[in-house]
């Protein structure tokens, strides 16, 4: 099977290569037709610019062209409200307008005559929910082999990627993310078969045509980064480096100095790949580096102190509760699950109190899914994180663990200006939940994406039904 | 045939009367019984010998025993995972830990879980803090479509794990089936009906059989010992669970009762059941039920909906919840859970409480031959008892005491040694190696 993928996947690289030559043979020729042409005419000998070209290196390309949906001035009066940054306010209103959050507040909160009003009696509202690690439209629904576009499984080290080149908009995993799950932006990341997996993609969790129809306006890149097992078991396999964790630190210095020398080069070719790792020192693209165990996450925070860059987020932390005073001294956050554990070597020493512990040193906490069933059930994880800490004696608000799947994921993906929090200025993404949602029996009632109303509970036409699903058993059914 | 009832008998004899066995009476206790009923305020539950023999109101309950005051707390039998495999890995992406699945054997009906359950297995005690008190474990086909047979275990982490060997045969059709048949569904079902064939021709024989082999190639499809450990199979003595999921192949599966009128089936997974709601129903055949899959994930899996498990109550479908697809079974309680939720969702099914709990303990119990007997506090159950700190279908919530068969059980293991250890970070003495 792999065999064959690395066989076709050698023949597309000499046909791409192939047709780039020919490419670049004509662009030679005409570019000594134009020369000539210039001498004829008698003009100065300057080199005109390049008849064939592409745009410049950072130049925005498959750029966004996702627009708010139409809105109506809305507002929530009555309900408990969770901000988003560990603020809880009870018989709260939330005004939202023109896409954005006006105005949030207790019941005296001032609110036009003329608007639609809907009473929070008994409900919760919460910013949209954010998934900081799913691999929806990469590894999409059905999970067949012609959809497996995660992982660029073909070199350790693949930063000329971009995950958002595999994303498969008509994956029915985004609407059941939107519709169970509250989920109103999402990281789709490369998956952990490489050290350097690619960039990821922020999306607006609004069903799309086109991938471009989803990305996140303004949201930063991120690039994917893997510690331990997976990288070395994969091309150790196959008898190329690194087959070892030390081979895995080897390859990513080697790459990372290749990248200072490529940046300090005004002379280089363009090259994709070392694009993404100068945006990285630059501090443009955000690293976010699935990473196990304590021991290895303190060798990558060297490692990137000593090629000048950042991570974001560890992924996968399941041993960060080891070192939430380190993680806390280099403002790094933990993306977590809440109760995964034992399913591989490096997750051997996965506990409920993970996040717990993190939030009790003062670490950044974010709980993630990396998955397509647990995306729909954030806030059930934050849940079950939180119990875990009062446990121990550690006091944790709801209004914090709700603060884990908002306002800190927005904060590790570089969006926290746009999103996450109920502020006013703010994206109006938010989720009005039934009950609280950090109970196993509430579910979002209404989701508003930039301050349209992109689901309803209540009404199944706001329901979405992706291309895939249309005359197929369930088709509208509820999920 | 009789040697393998006989083995079945002693195996529940065994672990029935444990040594240690306490008297308990818990008393102000929210009581579950967990046959479906709604909970009883101020409750009692008594433990004697090792069994229940009282568990309602306050005014009926015999005294004596150990007093344990539950103030108020849920008091639940403890839960029943069916399809687990627990006790059976460590680590199940650590290969030499992994007994669950064996590619490299020629043999496939005739594995049998039972001889290797490890009583002290970390995902043992971790599932035990978790109020999990039995369990049906497998091993799950990886080189056949039948996976072996599965055992009826207790999670006390004593000598004797197995209550009862050879409790089911499992075998897997669909997509996965037809997979591992040589490609097609329709591989699959030949495969599936000359195996039944050959142990039907062995039925009441006693010497070594003679089967012709089953194989391709190098590869055995069924073996001569295969043949014989379905035997019971074909005469309905050991359940079959069929792991299937499309509507179409559910109703394949159901017409094998046709032709073999003595398999007793059970359904698992089953995502597309609701198609087939009142067909399952008419058939009398229970359904161990995905619980929460709601993706088209895999083409047999088009018709998906949390509601399943829901619907098919509704039509008169015995259902418990597959820990299976569960991630880890200790999730059966969120998965019950979010059943509940489905009743505020407009269109959509889910289950009252009592029955949603029911589905993780008495129903999954009686499925694996262990009605009256597992996940129910009723008396003459055994003395599986679990005290919780909250609402046990709530997420967050976790068992403050756990007793099986009348014993009080440790709630420790490698994870809660680890929190204990981390619970702070000051090494300001001596490296945390020495916190233990």
């Amino acid at each position: 099977m792999f065999a064959d993928k690395t066989m076709s996947a050698r023949a597309g690289r000499i046909a791409t290569l192939v047709s780039a030559l020919a490419l670049i043979a004509s662009a030679t020729v005409a570019d000594a037709k134009e020369r000539d042409k210039d001498r004829k005419k008698g003009k100065d000998e300057e080199v005109s610019a390049p008849a064939f070209a592409a745009t410049k290196a950072g130049d925005p390309v498959f750029a966004s062209t996702y627009k708010p949906f139409p809105n109506i001035a809305t507002a929530i009066r009555g309900a408990t409200v969770f901000d988003g940054k560990g603020n809880r306010i009870d018989n709260g209103v939330v005004f939202m307008s023109g896409g954005k959050i006006v105005a949030v507040g207790g019941p005296d909160t001032p609110i036009p005559a003329d608007i639609a009003v809907f009473d929070g009696t008994g409900k919760f509202v919460t910013p949209g929910i954010i998934d900081i690690h799913s691999h929806l439209g990469d590894y999409p629904s059905p999970g067949v082999e012609a959809h497996s576009d995660g992982n660029e499984a073909t070199a350790p080290t693949t930063p000329e990627v971009w995950a958002e080149h595999s994303v498969w908009p008509q994956d029915p995993g985004f609407t059941r993310a939107l519709a169970n799950g509250g989920i109103t932006s999402l990281q789709i990341l490369p998956g952990s078969a490489n050290l350097m997996g690619g960039r990821s993609v922020t999306l607006k969790n609004v069903p799309a045509r086109t991938t471009q129809g989803m990305k996140f306006p303004g949201a930063p890149y991120g690039f994917k980064m893997a510690c331990g097992e997976n990288p070395k078991r994969v091309y150790g396999a196959r008898g190329r480096m690194p087959s070892t964790r030390m081979g895995n630190l080897a390859v990513n210095r080697e790459t990372w100095l290749a990248a200072i020398d490529y940046a300090n080069n005004e002379d280089a070719k363009r090259d994709l790949g070392k694009e993404t790792l100068v945006g990285v020192l630059k501090g443009e693209i955000l690293v976010h580096n699935h990473c196990y165990r304590a021991d290895e996450m303190a060798l990558v925070l060297d490692m990137a102190k000593e090629m000048g860059y950042r991570v974001s987020a560890f992924h996968h932390a399941v041993e960060a509760y080891k070192i939430g005073d380190l993680l806390r001294e280099n403002d790094v956050c933990s993306a977590i699950w809440a109760d995964w554990y034992g399913f591989k070597m490096e997750s051997y020493d996965g506990i409920l109190e993970n996040a717990a512990f993190l939030q009790r040193e003062g670490a950044c906490v974010v709980i993630h899914s990396d998955d397509a069933n647990d995306i729909q059930r954030l806030n059930q994880e934050a849940a079950k994180a939180r119990a875990a800490g009062l446990r121990m004696g550690i006091d944790i608000s709801e209004a914090t663990a709700i603060q884990w799947i908002t306002y800190n994921a927005a904060k590790a993906m570089g969006i926290e200006q746009m999103t996450g929090s109920l502020e006013a200025g703010k994206m109006a993404d938010v989720v009005l939940w039934n009950g609280n949602p950090l109970s196993v029996y509430s579910r979002p009632e209404k989701v508003w994406i930039d301050g349209a109303l992109m689901f309803d509970a209540n009404d199944p036409k706001r329901r979405p039904v992706s291309d895939f699903e249309l005359g197929q058993p369930g088709e509208g059914d509820v999920k | 045939m009789k040697r393998l009832l006989t083995l079945a008998v002693s195996g529940l004899a065994l672990t029935a009367a444990p040594a240690l066995a306490q008297d308990v009476t818990i008393t102000n206790a929210k009581v579950v019984i967990g046959d479906g009923s709604a909970p009883i305020e101020g409750g009692t539950v008594v433990v004697r010998g090792g069994s229940v023999v009282y568990a309602g109101p306050a005014s009926g309950a015999p005294a004596g025993g150990t007093a344990v005051d539950a103030g108020g707390a849920w008091v639940t039998p403890g839960l029943f995972a069916t399809v687990t495999t627990l006790g059976l890995a460590d680590v199940s992406a650590v290969g030499e830990s992994n007994d669950i699945t064996a590619n490299g054997t020629p043999f496939s009906a005739a594995l049998d879980a039972s001889a290797a359950i490890n009583p002290t297995s970390q995902h043992i005690l971790v599932h035990r803090a978790a109020g999990i008190t039995r369990a049906a474990t497998t091993t799950m086909p990886a080189g056949s479509i039948f996976a072996g047979q599965g055992a009826i275990i207790d999670l006390d982490g004593d000598r004797k794990p197995v209550m009862q060997a050879r409790a089911f045969q499992m075998i897997t059709l669909g997509e996965g089936g037809a997979q591992l048949a040589g490609g097609s569904r329709v591989a699959a079902h030949v495969l599936l009906r000359a195996s039944l064939r050959e142990a039907q021709a062995l039925v009441g024989k006693t010497f070594i059989p003679e089967t012709t082999e089953i194989g391709k190639d190098d590869e055995v499809f069924l073996s001569r010992f295969d043949a014989e450990a379905l035997v019971p199979v074909v005469t309905g003595q050991q359940k079959l669970y069929v792991a299937v999921d499309r509507a179409a192949d559910i109703r394949a599966v159901l017409a094998l009762k046709t032709e073999y009128p003595k398999l007793d089936l059970v359904l698992v997974g089953a995502t597309e059941g609701w198609l087939v709601a009142n067909e399952i129903a008419a058939a009398g055949v229970p359904v161990i039920a995905n619980g929460l899959n709601d993706l088209p994930e895999t083409f047999e899996q088009l018709g998906a909906t949390q509601s399943n498990a829901g619907r098919l109550a509704q039509a008169g479908v015995k259902v418990a919840i597959n820990a299976a697809t569960a991630r880890d079974p200790r999730r059966l309680q969120q998965v019950a859970g979010n059943l509940v939720a489905l009743n505020r969702v407009p269109g959509a099914s889910g289950m009252e409480w009592g029955k949603a709990f029911a589905a993780i303990s008495s129903v999954p119990a009686e499925i694996s031959g262990m009605g009256g007997k597992a996940g129910v506090l009723k008396p003459g159950a055994l003395g599986d008892v679990v005290l919780w700190d909250g609402d046990p279908l709530e997420v967050g919530s976790v068992p403050t005491k756990v007793f099986i068969g009348g014993v009080e059980q440790s709630l420790e293991s490698h994870q809660s040694r680890l929190r204990n250890r981390y619970r702070d970070l000051d090494e300001s003495d001596l490296p945390k190696a020495y916190d233990w």
